[in-house]
Protein backbone atom coordinates (compact mmCIF):
# COMPACT_ATOMS: atom_id res chain seq x y z
CA UNK A 1 0.00 0.00 0.00
CA UNK A 2 1.72 2.98 -1.49
CA UNK A 3 2.36 5.87 1.48
CA UNK A 4 0.41 8.97 0.76
CA UNK A 5 1.40 11.93 2.11
CA UNK A 6 -1.37 13.80 2.84
CA UNK A 7 -2.37 11.20 5.49
CA UNK A 8 1.14 11.27 7.31
CA UNK A 9 0.23 15.13 7.76
CA UNK A 10 -2.07 14.28 10.05
CA UNK A 11 -0.20 12.24 12.37
CA UNK A 12 2.63 15.03 12.35
CA UNK A 13 -0.40 17.57 13.81
CA UNK A 14 -1.17 14.57 16.02
CA UNK A 15 2.40 14.31 17.25
CA UNK A 16 2.97 18.03 18.04
CA UNK A 17 -0.87 18.02 19.65
CA UNK A 18 0.48 14.93 21.87
CA UNK A 19 3.72 16.81 22.88
CA UNK A 20 1.97 19.72 24.52
CA UNK A 21 -1.16 17.98 25.99
CA UNK A 22 0.47 14.73 27.61
CA UNK A 23 2.70 15.96 30.16
CA UNK A 24 -0.66 17.60 31.67
CA UNK A 25 -2.69 14.96 31.87
CA UNK A 26 0.02 12.69 32.95
CA UNK A 27 -0.11 15.32 35.82
CA UNK A 28 -3.92 15.02 36.35
CA UNK A 29 -4.14 11.16 36.06
CA UNK A 30 -1.27 11.35 39.06
CA UNK A 31 -2.51 13.53 41.08
CA UNK A 32 -6.64 12.70 40.62
CA UNK A 33 -6.43 8.64 40.65
CA UNK A 34 -4.73 8.42 44.25
CA UNK A 35 -6.80 11.52 45.39
CA UNK A 36 -9.57 9.69 44.59
CA UNK A 37 -9.02 6.42 45.87
CA UNK A 38 -7.66 7.37 48.91
CA UNK A 39 -10.65 9.54 49.53
CA UNK A 40 -12.77 6.69 48.84
CA UNK A 41 -10.86 4.19 50.92
CA UNK A 42 -10.28 6.41 54.30
CA UNK A 43 -12.13 9.29 54.06
CA UNK A 44 -15.94 8.43 52.75
CA UNK A 45 -18.74 6.63 54.65
CA UNK A 46 -19.68 3.09 54.73
CA UNK A 47 -22.63 1.74 54.16
CA UNK A 48 -25.39 1.28 56.23
CA UNK A 49 -26.40 -2.13 54.62
CA UNK A 50 -23.14 -3.35 52.75
CA UNK A 51 -20.43 -2.00 55.13
CA UNK A 52 -16.97 -1.23 54.03
CA UNK A 53 -17.45 -3.30 50.53
CA UNK A 54 -19.29 -0.34 48.95
CA UNK A 55 -15.70 1.38 48.86
CA UNK A 56 -15.13 -1.10 46.30
CA UNK A 57 -17.63 0.99 44.05
CA UNK A 58 -15.22 3.65 43.87
CA UNK A 59 -12.89 1.60 41.43
CA UNK A 60 -15.50 -0.75 40.22
CA UNK A 61 -17.89 2.31 38.75
CA UNK A 62 -15.34 4.18 37.21
CA UNK A 63 -14.04 1.40 35.58
CA UNK A 64 -17.20 0.40 33.92
CA UNK A 65 -17.46 3.64 32.99
CA UNK A 66 -14.33 3.99 31.38
CA UNK A 67 -15.17 0.76 29.61
CA UNK A 68 -18.52 1.95 27.98
CA UNK A 69 -17.07 5.70 27.10
CA UNK A 70 -14.20 3.54 25.08
CA UNK A 71 -16.42 1.20 23.44
CA UNK A 72 -18.55 3.95 22.30
CA UNK A 73 -15.17 5.95 21.32
CA UNK A 74 -14.16 2.94 19.45
CA UNK A 75 -17.05 2.78 17.24
CA UNK A 76 -16.82 6.74 16.77
CA UNK A 77 -13.83 6.76 15.58
CA UNK A 78 -13.94 3.81 13.26
CA UNK A 79 -17.07 4.99 11.83
CA UNK A 80 -15.12 7.96 10.92
CA UNK A 81 -12.40 5.67 9.60
CA UNK A 82 -14.78 4.02 7.47
CA UNK A 83 -16.97 6.53 6.22
CA UNK A 84 -14.08 9.68 5.48
CA UNK A 85 -11.38 7.34 5.25
CA UNK A 86 -9.82 9.22 8.57
CA UNK A 87 -6.69 6.66 8.76
CA UNK A 88 -5.47 8.79 12.00
CA UNK A 89 -9.09 7.43 13.24
CA UNK A 90 -8.81 3.59 12.58
CA UNK A 91 -5.30 3.99 14.34
CA UNK A 92 -6.87 5.41 17.18
CA UNK A 93 -9.32 3.14 17.85
CA UNK A 94 -7.43 0.17 17.47
CA UNK A 95 -4.93 1.78 20.21
CA UNK A 96 -7.99 2.69 22.42
CA UNK A 97 -9.30 -1.10 22.27
CA UNK A 98 -7.17 -3.16 24.08
CA UNK A 99 -7.63 -0.06 27.46
CA UNK A 100 -11.17 -0.27 26.98
CA UNK A 101 -10.54 -4.56 27.12
CA UNK A 102 -8.93 -4.09 30.18
CA UNK A 103 -10.98 -1.49 31.90
CA UNK A 104 -13.97 -4.13 31.33
CA UNK A 105 -11.96 -7.03 33.18
CA UNK A 106 -11.83 -4.53 36.03
CA UNK A 107 -14.81 -4.13 36.41
CA UNK A 108 -16.03 -7.56 35.73
CA UNK A 109 -13.45 -8.57 38.40
CA UNK A 110 -14.57 -5.53 40.76
CA UNK A 111 -18.22 -6.70 40.44
CA UNK A 112 -17.46 -9.86 41.18
CA UNK A 113 -15.94 -9.38 44.82
CA UNK A 114 -18.42 -6.71 45.62
CA UNK A 115 -20.79 -9.39 45.06
CA UNK A 116 -19.39 -12.07 46.89
CA UNK A 117 -20.64 -11.12 50.16
CA UNK A 118 -23.43 -8.67 48.53
CA UNK A 119 -25.48 -12.03 47.21
CA UNK A 120 -22.88 -15.13 48.28
CA UNK A 121 -21.44 -16.20 45.20
CA UNK A 122 -18.49 -15.17 42.66
CA UNK A 123 -20.75 -14.44 39.84
CA UNK A 124 -24.32 -13.32 39.67
CA UNK A 125 -25.88 -12.95 36.14
CA UNK A 126 -27.36 -9.66 36.80
CA UNK A 127 -28.09 -7.23 33.96
CA UNK A 128 -25.32 -4.89 34.90
CA UNK A 129 -22.36 -7.53 35.03
CA UNK A 130 -23.66 -9.52 32.00
CA UNK A 131 -23.53 -6.24 29.88
CA UNK A 132 -20.55 -5.80 31.02
CA UNK A 133 -19.45 -9.41 30.28
CA UNK A 134 -20.68 -9.01 26.79
CA UNK A 135 -19.01 -5.66 26.13
CA UNK A 136 -15.91 -7.58 26.95
CA UNK A 137 -16.69 -10.07 24.27
CA UNK A 138 -17.13 -7.51 21.83
CA UNK A 139 -13.88 -5.88 22.52
CA UNK A 140 -11.76 -9.00 22.64
CA UNK A 141 -13.63 -10.00 18.91
CA UNK A 142 -12.53 -6.79 17.99
CA UNK A 143 -9.06 -7.22 18.86
CA UNK A 144 -9.28 -10.63 17.32
CA UNK A 145 -10.03 -9.64 14.72
CA UNK A 146 -7.43 -6.37 13.70
CA UNK A 147 -4.78 -8.66 14.45
CA UNK A 148 -5.65 -11.96 12.40
CA UNK A 149 -4.90 -10.55 9.10
CA UNK A 150 -1.83 -10.56 7.91
CA UNK A 151 -2.39 -6.80 6.06
CA UNK A 152 -2.64 -4.97 9.16
CA UNK A 153 -4.62 -2.33 7.03
CA UNK A 154 -7.07 -4.79 6.02
CA UNK A 155 -8.07 -6.27 9.51
CA UNK A 156 -8.19 -2.54 10.76
CA UNK A 157 -11.11 -2.23 7.95
CA UNK A 158 -12.83 -5.18 9.11
CA UNK A 159 -12.44 -4.60 12.92
CA UNK A 160 -13.75 -1.26 12.34
CA UNK A 161 -17.31 -2.46 10.43
CA UNK A 162 -17.29 -5.29 13.64
CA UNK A 163 -16.83 -2.06 15.75
CA UNK A 164 -19.72 -0.34 14.42
CA UNK A 165 -21.83 -3.17 14.32
CA UNK A 166 -21.40 -3.70 17.84
CA UNK A 167 -22.35 -0.18 19.09
CA UNK A 168 -25.43 -0.44 16.77
CA UNK A 169 -25.96 -3.84 18.57
CA UNK A 170 -25.19 -2.87 22.45
CA UNK A 171 -28.68 -1.08 23.06
CA UNK A 172 -30.50 -4.10 21.79
CA UNK A 173 -28.15 -6.10 23.84
CA UNK A 174 -28.67 -4.37 26.96
CA UNK A 175 -32.55 -4.37 26.27
CA UNK A 176 -32.36 -7.67 25.90
CA UNK A 177 -30.11 -8.24 29.07
CA UNK A 178 -32.29 -6.29 31.20
CA UNK A 179 -35.75 -7.99 30.08
CA UNK A 180 -34.29 -11.32 30.20
CA UNK A 181 -32.65 -10.12 33.61
CA UNK A 182 -36.42 -9.40 35.04
CA UNK A 183 -37.78 -12.60 33.75
CA UNK A 184 -35.06 -14.48 35.69
CA UNK A 185 -34.04 -12.78 38.81
CA UNK A 186 -36.73 -11.52 41.90
CA UNK A 187 -38.05 -8.41 42.03
CA UNK A 188 -35.47 -6.85 44.96
CA UNK A 189 -32.43 -7.48 43.87
CA UNK A 190 -29.78 -4.84 45.60
CA UNK A 191 -28.24 -2.60 42.74
CA UNK A 192 -24.43 -2.66 42.47
CA UNK A 193 -24.61 1.02 42.37
CA UNK A 194 -24.87 1.32 46.58
CA UNK A 195 -26.86 3.61 48.15
CA UNK A 196 -28.29 6.66 46.19
CA UNK A 197 -25.01 8.70 46.15
CA UNK A 198 -24.84 11.62 48.05
CA UNK A 199 -21.90 14.13 48.52
CA UNK A 200 -19.74 12.41 50.67
CA UNK A 201 -19.23 9.02 48.12
CA UNK A 202 -19.87 11.56 44.93
CA UNK A 203 -16.95 13.67 44.94
CA UNK A 204 -14.25 10.66 45.51
CA UNK A 205 -16.36 8.62 42.74
CA UNK A 206 -15.80 11.83 40.21
CA UNK A 207 -12.31 12.52 41.33
CA UNK A 208 -11.79 8.81 40.82
CA UNK A 209 -13.48 9.25 37.53
CA UNK A 210 -11.95 12.00 35.84
CA UNK A 211 -8.49 10.50 37.04
CA UNK A 212 -9.47 7.44 35.25
CA UNK A 213 -10.25 9.49 32.12
CA UNK A 214 -6.96 11.96 32.10
CA UNK A 215 -5.03 8.07 32.59
CA UNK A 216 -7.17 6.92 29.41
CA UNK A 217 -6.05 9.97 27.18
CA UNK A 218 -2.61 9.94 28.33
CA UNK A 219 -2.06 5.86 27.96
CA UNK A 220 -4.06 6.68 24.36
CA UNK A 221 -1.66 9.24 23.16
CA UNK A 222 1.49 7.09 23.87
CA UNK A 223 -0.52 4.05 22.33
CA UNK A 224 -1.61 6.35 18.97
CA UNK A 225 2.12 7.29 18.54
CA UNK A 226 2.88 3.45 18.98
CA UNK A 227 0.50 2.33 16.68
CA UNK A 228 1.57 5.21 13.69
CA UNK A 229 5.44 3.69 14.27
CA UNK A 230 3.93 0.10 13.71
CA UNK A 231 2.11 1.60 10.34
CA UNK A 232 5.50 3.36 9.38
CA UNK A 233 7.14 0.37 10.71
CA UNK A 234 5.15 -2.00 8.21
CA UNK A 235 5.03 -0.11 4.95
CA UNK A 236 9.13 0.73 5.20
CA UNK A 237 9.11 -3.17 5.27
CA UNK A 238 6.39 -3.52 2.02
CA UNK A 239 8.63 -1.32 0.06
CA UNK A 240 11.77 -2.95 0.64
CA UNK A 241 10.66 -6.10 0.10
CA UNK A 242 9.11 -4.56 -2.99
CA UNK A 243 11.96 -3.05 -3.68
CA UNK A 244 14.21 -6.09 -3.48
CA UNK A 245 12.11 -7.93 -5.69
CA UNK B 1 -4.04 1.76 61.44
CA UNK B 2 -5.42 -1.90 62.02
CA UNK B 3 -8.72 -1.05 61.70
CA UNK B 4 -8.17 0.30 58.36
CA UNK B 5 -6.44 -2.22 56.97
CA UNK B 6 -9.83 -4.81 58.16
CA UNK B 7 -11.83 -2.61 56.39
CA UNK B 8 -14.60 -2.70 59.00
CA UNK B 9 -14.39 -7.22 58.52
CA UNK B 10 -14.33 -6.71 54.40
CA UNK B 11 -10.74 -6.43 54.23
CA UNK B 12 -10.91 -9.61 51.52
CA UNK B 13 -13.32 -7.62 49.45
CA UNK B 14 -12.27 -4.03 49.51
CA UNK B 15 -8.37 -5.00 48.90
CA UNK B 16 -8.27 -7.65 46.17
CA UNK B 17 -10.15 -4.97 44.47
CA UNK B 18 -8.14 -2.23 44.76
CA UNK B 19 -5.15 -4.42 44.05
CA UNK B 20 -6.63 -5.79 41.08
CA UNK B 21 -7.58 -2.27 39.76
CA UNK B 22 -4.09 -0.43 40.07
CA UNK B 23 -2.29 -3.84 38.98
CA UNK B 24 -3.79 -3.94 35.85
CA UNK B 25 -3.73 -0.19 35.24
CA UNK B 26 0.16 -0.60 36.02
CA UNK B 27 0.87 -3.55 33.84
CA UNK B 28 -1.31 -1.77 30.90
CA UNK B 29 1.05 1.43 31.38
CA UNK B 30 3.97 -0.64 31.58
CA UNK B 31 3.39 -3.03 28.60
CA UNK B 32 2.40 0.12 26.24
CA UNK B 33 5.66 2.11 27.13
CA UNK B 34 7.94 -0.94 26.30
CA UNK B 35 5.72 -1.37 23.13
CA UNK B 36 6.30 2.20 22.38
CA UNK B 37 10.03 2.01 23.29
CA UNK B 38 10.48 -1.30 21.07
CA UNK B 39 8.32 0.19 18.35
CA UNK B 40 10.75 3.16 18.01
CA UNK B 41 14.17 1.06 17.84
CA UNK B 42 13.18 -0.96 15.23
CA UNK B 43 12.38 1.87 13.26
CA UNK B 44 15.36 3.83 13.46
CA UNK B 45 17.36 0.16 13.01
CA UNK B 46 15.22 0.03 9.80
CA UNK B 47 15.98 3.64 8.82
CA UNK B 48 19.35 3.34 9.51
CA UNK B 49 19.73 0.38 7.56
CA UNK B 50 18.30 1.61 4.39
CA UNK B 51 20.55 4.91 4.52
CA UNK B 52 23.72 2.69 5.14
CA UNK B 53 22.26 0.64 2.23
CA UNK B 54 22.35 3.60 -0.10
CA UNK C 1 -34.80 -9.91 -9.01
CA UNK C 2 -34.19 -12.85 -11.18
CA UNK C 3 -30.33 -12.45 -10.42
CA UNK C 4 -31.00 -13.39 -6.78
CA UNK C 5 -33.46 -16.36 -7.79
CA UNK C 6 -30.83 -17.83 -9.94
CA UNK C 7 -28.04 -17.26 -7.19
CA UNK C 8 -30.04 -19.10 -4.71
CA UNK C 9 -30.85 -21.52 -6.79
CA UNK C 10 -27.08 -22.26 -7.37
CA UNK C 11 -26.21 -21.77 -3.69
CA UNK C 12 -28.87 -24.79 -2.91
CA UNK C 13 -28.11 -26.98 -5.86
CA UNK C 14 -24.56 -26.48 -4.72
CA UNK C 15 -25.39 -27.53 -0.73
CA UNK C 16 -28.12 -30.32 -1.95
CA UNK C 17 -24.33 -31.73 -3.68
CA UNK C 18 -22.91 -31.13 -0.66
CA UNK C 19 -25.68 -32.69 1.20
CA UNK C 20 -23.27 -34.82 3.11
CA UNK C 21 -22.31 -31.34 4.99
CA UNK C 22 -25.76 -29.97 5.38
CA UNK C 23 -26.64 -33.39 6.69
CA UNK C 24 -23.17 -33.66 9.16
CA UNK C 25 -24.53 -29.61 10.31
CA UNK C 26 -28.59 -31.48 11.25
CA UNK C 27 -26.72 -34.31 12.68
CA UNK C 28 -24.75 -32.00 15.09
CA UNK C 29 -27.46 -30.10 16.39
CA UNK C 30 -29.51 -33.22 17.08
CA UNK C 31 -26.31 -35.03 18.59
CA UNK C 32 -25.39 -31.75 20.39
CA UNK C 33 -28.99 -31.27 22.51
CA UNK C 34 -29.05 -35.38 22.72
CA UNK C 35 -25.74 -35.13 24.87
CA UNK C 36 -27.55 -32.42 27.47
CA UNK C 37 -28.92 -35.50 29.45
CA UNK C 38 -25.88 -37.49 29.51
CA UNK C 39 -24.26 -34.04 31.25
CA UNK C 40 -27.11 -32.99 33.22
CA UNK C 41 -28.74 -36.22 34.10
CA UNK C 42 -32.06 -37.33 32.91
CA UNK C 43 -34.34 -35.83 35.68
CA UNK C 44 -37.76 -35.21 32.93
CA UNK C 45 -38.14 -32.33 35.11
CA UNK C 46 -35.11 -30.70 35.19
CA UNK C 47 -34.55 -31.47 31.76
CA UNK C 48 -38.01 -30.04 30.68
CA UNK C 49 -37.09 -26.81 32.42
CA UNK C 50 -33.74 -26.28 30.10
CA UNK C 51 -35.77 -27.98 27.09
CA UNK C 52 -35.89 -24.76 25.09
CA UNK C 53 -32.68 -23.50 25.87
CA UNK C 54 -30.97 -26.10 24.59
CA UNK C 55 -32.83 -26.35 21.91
CA UNK C 56 -31.69 -22.93 21.24
CA UNK C 57 -28.32 -22.93 21.59
CA UNK C 58 -27.69 -25.99 19.94
CA UNK C 59 -29.62 -24.18 17.21
CA UNK C 60 -27.51 -21.35 17.49
CA UNK C 61 -24.34 -23.41 17.93
CA UNK C 62 -25.39 -25.74 14.33
CA UNK C 63 -25.71 -22.10 12.56
CA UNK C 64 -22.70 -20.94 13.81
CA UNK C 65 -20.58 -24.07 12.74
CA UNK C 66 -22.16 -24.18 9.13
CA UNK C 67 -20.84 -20.47 8.40
CA UNK C 68 -17.87 -21.74 6.94
CA UNK C 69 -19.49 -22.46 3.54
CA UNK C 70 -21.16 -19.59 3.23
CA UNK C 71 -18.67 -17.27 1.48
CA UNK C 72 -14.99 -19.15 1.77
CA UNK C 73 -16.14 -21.42 -1.13
CA UNK C 74 -16.77 -18.88 -3.52
CA UNK C 75 -13.44 -17.15 -2.61
CA UNK C 76 -11.51 -19.94 -3.36
CA UNK C 77 -12.63 -20.62 -6.62
CA UNK C 78 -12.66 -16.72 -7.81
CA UNK C 79 -16.59 -16.60 -8.01
CA UNK C 80 -16.89 -14.03 -4.83
CA UNK C 81 -14.95 -11.72 -7.01
CA UNK C 82 -16.94 -11.80 -9.54
CA UNK C 83 -20.00 -11.60 -7.56
CA UNK C 84 -18.57 -8.24 -5.87
CA UNK C 85 -17.18 -6.77 -9.12
CA UNK C 86 -20.32 -7.32 -11.32
CA UNK C 87 -23.49 -7.33 -9.07
CA UNK C 88 -24.84 -4.32 -7.97
CA UNK C 89 -26.29 -4.30 -5.06
CA UNK C 90 -23.98 -6.44 -3.25
CA UNK C 91 -25.79 -6.73 0.02
CA UNK C 92 -28.76 -8.78 -2.74
CA UNK C 93 -25.91 -11.09 -3.37
CA UNK C 94 -25.53 -11.42 0.82
CA UNK C 95 -29.41 -11.88 0.80
CA UNK C 96 -29.46 -14.87 -1.20
CA UNK C 97 -26.43 -16.30 0.15
CA UNK C 98 -28.01 -16.29 3.56
CA UNK C 99 -31.27 -17.21 2.61
CA UNK C 100 -29.57 -20.23 1.03
CA UNK C 101 -27.72 -20.46 4.55
CA UNK C 102 -31.35 -20.75 6.10
CA UNK C 103 -32.94 -23.78 3.74
CA UNK C 104 -29.78 -25.88 3.97
CA UNK C 105 -29.38 -25.22 8.20
CA UNK C 106 -31.83 -23.34 9.76
CA UNK C 107 -35.30 -24.97 8.09
CA UNK C 108 -33.87 -27.94 8.81
CA UNK C 109 -33.65 -27.07 12.27
CA UNK C 110 -36.75 -25.50 12.98
CA UNK C 111 -38.37 -28.53 11.48
CA UNK C 112 -36.57 -30.96 13.88
CA UNK C 113 -36.78 -28.63 16.72
CA UNK C 114 -39.98 -30.57 17.90
CA UNK C 115 -38.44 -34.01 17.94
CA UNK C 116 -35.97 -32.43 20.25
CA UNK C 117 -38.00 -30.86 22.52
CA UNK C 118 -39.79 -34.02 22.35
CA UNK C 119 -37.07 -35.68 23.70
CA UNK C 120 -35.56 -33.19 26.10
CA UNK C 121 -39.37 -33.93 28.07
CA UNK C 122 -40.43 -30.57 26.57
CA UNK C 123 -44.14 -29.28 27.42
CA UNK C 124 -45.49 -30.24 24.33
CA UNK C 125 -48.55 -27.71 24.38
CA UNK C 126 -46.07 -24.77 23.42
CA UNK C 127 -44.30 -26.63 20.73
CA UNK C 128 -46.01 -24.19 18.44
CA UNK C 129 -44.22 -21.11 20.21
CA UNK C 130 -40.56 -22.91 20.21
CA UNK C 131 -41.07 -23.57 16.37
CA UNK C 132 -42.44 -19.85 15.68
CA UNK C 133 -39.78 -18.55 17.37
CA UNK C 134 -36.96 -20.49 15.60
CA UNK C 135 -38.88 -19.70 12.78
CA UNK C 136 -38.05 -16.02 13.40
CA UNK C 137 -34.90 -16.84 14.74
CA UNK C 138 -32.83 -18.67 12.66
CA UNK C 139 -32.81 -16.29 9.71
CA UNK C 140 -31.65 -13.73 12.12
CA UNK C 141 -28.94 -15.98 12.87
CA UNK C 142 -28.17 -17.04 9.16
CA UNK C 143 -28.17 -13.15 8.71
CA UNK C 144 -26.07 -12.61 11.90
CA UNK C 145 -23.76 -15.34 10.53
CA UNK C 146 -23.15 -13.77 7.22
CA UNK C 147 -21.34 -10.73 9.09
CA UNK C 148 -18.99 -12.84 11.15
CA UNK C 149 -18.23 -15.33 8.16
CA UNK C 150 -17.64 -12.24 5.88
CA UNK C 151 -15.22 -10.43 8.33
CA UNK C 152 -13.26 -13.19 8.93
CA UNK C 153 -12.75 -14.20 5.49
CA UNK C 154 -9.47 -13.07 4.92
CA UNK C 155 -8.76 -14.46 8.44
CA UNK C 156 -5.41 -16.61 9.92
CA UNK C 157 -7.30 -18.59 12.25
CA UNK C 158 -10.96 -17.97 10.75
CA UNK C 159 -13.14 -20.69 12.41
CA UNK C 160 -12.85 -19.84 16.15
CA UNK C 161 -13.11 -15.87 15.49
CA UNK C 162 -16.06 -16.65 13.39
CA UNK C 163 -17.80 -17.84 17.02
CA UNK C 164 -16.31 -14.82 18.93
CA UNK C 165 -17.62 -12.41 16.11
CA UNK C 166 -21.23 -13.50 15.39
CA UNK C 167 -21.97 -15.04 19.12
CA UNK C 168 -23.07 -11.21 20.78
CA UNK C 169 -24.61 -10.76 17.96
CA UNK C 170 -27.01 -13.50 17.80
CA UNK C 171 -27.73 -12.94 22.01
CA UNK C 172 -31.01 -10.43 21.56
CA UNK C 173 -32.54 -13.06 19.22
CA UNK C 174 -32.13 -16.04 21.48
CA UNK C 175 -33.12 -14.18 24.60
CA UNK C 176 -36.49 -12.97 23.20
CA UNK C 177 -36.81 -16.44 21.12
CA UNK C 178 -36.61 -18.38 23.99
CA UNK C 179 -38.56 -15.56 26.46
CA UNK C 180 -41.72 -16.80 23.79
CA UNK C 181 -41.24 -20.40 25.05
CA UNK C 182 -40.94 -19.62 28.27
CA UNK C 183 -43.51 -17.32 28.44
CA UNK C 184 -46.24 -19.58 26.72
CA UNK C 185 -44.64 -22.12 29.38
CA UNK C 186 -45.73 -19.79 32.41
CA UNK C 187 -49.33 -18.75 30.41
CA UNK C 188 -48.10 -14.78 30.04
CA UNK C 189 -48.55 -12.95 26.82
CA UNK C 190 -46.54 -14.56 23.97
CA UNK C 191 -46.87 -12.11 21.14
CA UNK C 192 -44.30 -9.45 23.13
CA UNK C 193 -41.24 -11.43 22.62
CA UNK C 194 -42.05 -12.85 19.08
CA UNK C 195 -43.06 -9.31 18.04
CA UNK C 196 -39.49 -8.13 19.50
CA UNK C 197 -37.62 -10.64 17.82
CA UNK C 198 -39.67 -10.12 14.50
CA UNK C 199 -38.73 -6.52 14.72
CA UNK C 200 -35.38 -7.01 15.68
CA UNK C 201 -34.70 -9.49 12.56
CA UNK C 202 -36.21 -6.67 10.36
CA UNK C 203 -34.77 -4.07 11.86
CA UNK C 204 -31.31 -5.97 11.90
CA UNK C 205 -31.07 -7.22 8.24
CA UNK C 206 -30.41 -4.35 6.74
CA UNK C 207 -27.30 -3.35 8.91
CA UNK C 208 -26.43 -7.09 8.67
CA UNK C 209 -26.40 -7.15 4.78
CA UNK C 210 -24.56 -3.80 4.34
CA UNK C 211 -21.78 -4.99 6.70
CA UNK C 212 -21.74 -8.25 4.98
CA UNK C 213 -21.09 -6.49 1.58
CA UNK C 214 -18.78 -4.41 3.12
CA UNK C 215 -16.78 -6.74 4.67
CA UNK C 216 -16.73 -8.71 0.89
CA UNK C 217 -15.66 -6.15 -0.78
CA UNK C 218 -12.13 -6.05 1.87
CA UNK C 219 -12.20 -9.77 1.45
CA UNK C 220 -11.42 -9.48 -2.09
CA UNK C 221 -9.34 -6.51 -2.68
Amino acid sequence: MPLRLHSLASPARFDRFARRILPWTWVLAALLIPCGLLWGLAFSPADYQQGDTVRVMYVHVPSAWMAMACYALVALLSASFLVWKHHLAGLAALAAAPVGACFTATALVTGSLWGLPTWGTWWVWDARLTSVLVLFFLYLGYIALAGSFDDRSRGLRAASILAVVGVVNLPVIKFSVDWWNTLHQPASVLRLDGPAIHASMLWPLAITAAGFAAFFAALLVVRIRSELLAWRIEALMRRRSAGAA
Amino acid sequence: MAEFLDMGGDAATVWPAYGVTIAVLTGLLVASLRTYARRRRDLERLERTGRDNR
Amino acid sequence: MTGIGALVARDLALAVRRRGEAGLTLAFFVMAAAIFPFGVGPDPLLLGSIAAGVVWVTALLASTISLDHLFRGDLEDGSLEILVLDHRPLEGVVAAKCLAHWLATGLPVVALAPLMALLLNFDMDAWWVLVLSLAIGTPALSLAGSVGASLVLGARRGGALTGLVVLPLCLPVMVFGVGAVEAALAGRPVLPHILIEAAILVAGAPLALKASAAALRIAVE
